[in-house]
């Protein structure tokens, strides 16, 4: 089987690249977010330590 | 020994940090096995004899269907343990499981539709099968909505939890659906009793892509949870010394 049928999917490449791309970029989208919301919890938890200590 | 492993996992300070340390062997074991799944499903497996290449969308469709029910089941569960023995981090993972499993519902909604075209003839019918999931996907985001409604996280845990319990009834009707009316799509051919009508080369890749999307499952899950606990702990000190260490 050379490179080229095996993008061609027997013709079906289309749907075939399309459901795995949909799967790359489902799962993708779950693992950023979180690792986002970690980084901007832990900025914004220290930003507001810093700013009680400042006070008292 | 398992008493008091139970006993420390219920401290957020200890959760966080195996979680942490879980979520990256998590990752690893999800990466490899994919990559063992993708080789068996896309290169080894010959095509199908009426289907063509096509039937490799099972290889993400089917799995992502199966995490579909199985995150629901756990989210439910989960909620149910929060409600009655009124566990903070039961609370934690169902509400984690939400989005993830509201991710794997629409992708299999959509692999299932993309399927369809060519097969079918149709992206979409409104029968049992697909009808049932798309009332799944309704209840994740449900859910999620919910949660975001109420204010005070433990009061919203515990409404989550009830609307996911009223809900596991579509979980058994998404399961037969295929026997108790005529439809479209196709019956189970793993899962029922006796011997699976797959072929061994089909077999494997889809069961490697079962386990990694398991093992992806476990690991958003703690993401998210780590992510609840630093927000619900943010005024204790170790939450704010980490902060400060960061």
């Amino acid at each position: 089987m050379s490179f080229s049928e095996f993008l061609d999917m027997g013709g079906y490449a289309l749907y075939v690249w399309s459901s795995y791309g949909l799967t790359l970029v489902i799962l993708a989208v779950n693992v950023i977010g979180p690792l986002q919301l970690h980084r901007k919890l832990l900025t914004d938890i220290a930003h507001a330590a810093r700013r009680a200590r400042k006070k008292t | 020994m398992f008493n008091n492993f139970f006993h420390k996992m219920a401290s957020p300070k200890y959760f966080y940090s195996i979680s942490s340390r879980l979520i990256s062997w998590l990752g690893m074991a999800f990466v490899l096995i994919t990559l063992a799944g993708l080789y068996y499903g896309l290169v080894k497996a010959p095509p199908d004899y009426q289907q063509g290449d096509s039937y490799r969308i099972m290889f993400v469709h089917v799995p992502a269907a199966w995490m579909s029910m199985f995150i629901y089941v756990v989210m439910a569960g989960a909620g149910a343990i929060g409600l009655i023995w009124h566990i903070k981090l039961a609370e934690v993972i169902s509400i984690s499981s939400a989005t993830v499993g509201a991710s794997f519902t629409l992708l299999a909604l959509l692999t299932g539709s993309i399927w369809g075209k060519p097969m079918w003839g149709t992206w979409w019918v409104w029968d049992a099968r697909l009808t049932s999931e798309l009332v799944l996907l309704f209840l994740y985001l449900g859910v999620i909505a919910l949660y975001n409604a109420i204010d005070d996280k433990r009061t919203a845990a515990r409404a989550v939890a009830i609307l996911a319990l009223v809900g596991v009834i579509n979980i058994p009707i998404i399961h037969y659906s295929v026997e108790w009316w005529n439809t479209l799509h196709q019956g189970p051919t793993v899962t029922k009793l006796g011997k699976p009508s797959i072929h061994l080369s089909m077999l494997i890749p889809l069961l490697l892509m079962a386990v990694a999307f398991k093992l992806y499952y476990a690991m958003v899950v703690l993401m998210r949870a780590r992510c609840e606990v630093l927000e619900r702990e943010r005024h204790t000190n170790w939450v704010k010394e980490l902060a400060g260490s960061q």
